[in-house]
């Protein structure tokens, strides 16, 4: 029937139509289910040793009390350190890139050696921090090694976010601002960074989310220690005190739980607390993105 | 009925790599007058008219030879400041461009580029150039609305007003009507008439009746050369050159 919109398709096309979704529904269900199971798991083992005690203390044999609030401390100020060089670096690197370097080929190769390093597993950036920072360095076993060494694993990761929305910067806002007097670093501060900003800080978002999940690194680096740090006589004192420790994060924890002590409630337990961090950091991502994006 | 030279080209000559797109131009561009720039696709029109504001600089592997002297100094000279050259040289590009800021933000953003601070001068020259460009009374009551809001038409006159916000000597219109209706494209014209008793305006033009309407001086290129310039009346009613007649008459690609 040439023309028509009423037949509907072949028997054979129909009975290929429908196996296909049922195949893709199929699909997704098992995933869902899946998702679904692993977080109802997760939530049923570690929600009944949670407690407020549990989040706010420090563990103590004596008094034979379970606590996680050095590891929530570490991985906060893990988090800082590691923000504090890559916004800087990373940003500035990108910036450097896109807009600055005009030797096309090695911009290239920078590009492809920031994308290589951005799939390497991390336990060689461990290697490589144990060996730079904790021996060559001297800095031993200690938060700022592990900063430093997570530095190293996010930097391609900041880079090629940033770069990435660098370039979605359309040609025209260049050329308007430089067509009006403009400075090359004046266009790009006023209309090429706040246009871009927004890609920014979902990537620095992302870089937290991989220093939140990331243990190996940090275990070899950052080391096991579950006390607090100690706070001194001053500000700097407290600051080398923290610095100086080994500290585990909340990651590092949940193997040092589970694996070295064979405690697997306190290990759900912290398997909850790392989800809930999991899903903020996502949210603060999306919203961000969005509401920079608005403006 | 030309006045004071303000732009001069000596055998302009412009390569894109090995694609030569400028062969020895040479004119001179009256000052206080509208000059328009024709001539069919790829010629060279674009080209010429970011040569002024040194626009080209920001295409890799451009070789400019010749000179082009603005009110005698040489804009490809040594110590020339690209900056205040681009200036004194304003342009309107083709497509509208707006910046993703408020509509008061795009017109300050020119005086701030070049160290208004004061918010009393500032909203005087926001006022003053909406004015000129002949969009005032449309944004006067959303001047903090993102200039993305507005319509085609309204964001090239907005346009118009941030490169008149810096009170530039010349204003280069790249093809500025092209994307919009006739009625924006007439408040344009209108615009620009105005604006050249204080503005030297050099327009390219697909569109022979408005280099005919608001032109003072035409100005045809052909692939790269300079066929013929002269008084827009003399040039569209008795053409010199053979080619200058084909294109106007419409026989020419
Ligand atoms: N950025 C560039 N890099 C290389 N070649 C270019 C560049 N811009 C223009 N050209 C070439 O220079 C020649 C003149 O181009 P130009 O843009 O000046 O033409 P035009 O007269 O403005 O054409 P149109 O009417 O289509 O805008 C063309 O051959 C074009 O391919
Ligand atoms: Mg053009």
């Amino acid at each position: 029937m040439k023309g028509s919109i009423t037949k509907g398709l072949s028997p054979r096309r129909r009975a290929y139509d429908i196996t296909m979704r049922t195949l893709l529904y199929a699909a997704a269900a098992l995933i869902c289910a899946l998702l679904v199971f692993l977080i109802g798991y997760i939530l049923y083992r570690g929600i009944p040793h949670l407690s407020w005690q549990f989040l706010t203390s420090e563990e103590s044999v004596i008094k034979d009390i379970e606590g996680i609030l050095p590891a929530i401390l570490n991985t906060v100020y893990v988090i800082i350190a590691t923000l504090i060089f890559i916004l800087p670096l990373g940003v500035g690197s990108a910036i450097y890139l896109t807009e600055y370097a005009s030797n096309k080929r090695v911009v290239a190769a920078i590009e492809f050696a920031t994308e290589t390093l951005s799939g390497m597993p991390s336990i060689i950036f461990a290697l490589v921090g144990v060996i730079v920072f904790c021996e060559f360095c001297g800095l031993g076993q200690s938060l700022i090694a592990g900063a430093f060494s997570l530095v190293m694993m996010t930097l391609p990761t900041v880079i090629r976010t940033t770069q990435e929305s660098l370039k979605t910067v359309p040609l025209s806002y260049r050329e308007g601002s430089l067509a009006l007097g403009s400075g090359k670093w004046h266009m790009i501060r006023t209309v090429v960074l706040p246009s871009s900003v927004d890609g920014i800080v979902t990537g620095c978002i992302l870089a937290v989310g991989r220093i939140v999940g990331e243990s190996a690194v940090l275990m070899f680096t950052a080391g096991m220690g579950m006390r607090l740090a100690k706070y001194g006589d001053s500000v700097g004192e407290f600051f080398r005190n923290l610095f100086d420790s080994s500290g585990a994060t909340l990651t590092v924890a949940l193997y040092h739980y589970a694996k070295e002590r064979a405690d697997f409630d306190s290990a759900f337990a912290v398997a909850v607390v790392l989800l809930v961090i999991a899903f903020g950091i996502n949210l603060a991502a999306k919203f961000a993105g969005r509401k920079l994006k608005k403006r | 009925m030309s006045g004071n030279t303000i732009i001069e080209a000596k055998g302009l000559e412009l390569w894109y790599g090995d694609n030569h797109a400028l062969k020895g131009v040479s004119l001179e561009i009256p000052e206080n007058r509208i000059t328009a720039l024709i001539g069919p696709s790829g010629c060279g029109k674009s080209t010429f008219l970011k040569t002024l504001n040194r626009m080209n600089d920001l295409v890799p592997g451009v070789r400019i030879e010749g000179q082009l002297l603005y009110n005698g100094e040489d804009i490809y000279g040594p110590d020339v400041d690209v900056t205040r050259l681009r200036k004194q040289i304003g342009m309107v590009f083709q497509k509208a461009n707006p910046f993703p800021m408020s509509i008061y933000d795009n017109i300050a953003y020119g005086p701030r580029t070049h160290g208004v601070r004061s918010r009393a001068k500032l909203d005087d020259i926001v006022e003053r150039s909406l004015r000129d460009a002949a969009i005032w009374d449309e944004v006067k009551d959303r001047l903090n609305k993102s200039a993305l809001g507005l319509s085609g038409g309204q964001q090239q006159r907005l346009c118009i007003a941030r490169a008149l916000a810096v009170e530039p000597d010349v204003l280069l219109m790249d093809e500025s009507t092209s994307a919009l209706d006739p009625i924006s494209t007439g408040k344009i014209e209108e615009l620009a008439l105005e604006l050249k008793n204080r503005y030297t305006v050099v327009m390219v033009t697909h569109n022979m009746q408005q280099a005919v309407r608001v032109s003072d001086m035409t100005a045809f290129f052909l692939l790269g050369e300079l066929v013929e310039f002269g008084d827009t009346e003399r040039l569209f009613s008795h053409p010199r050159d053979k080619r200058t007649e084909d294109y106007i008459t419409g026989r020419f690609g």
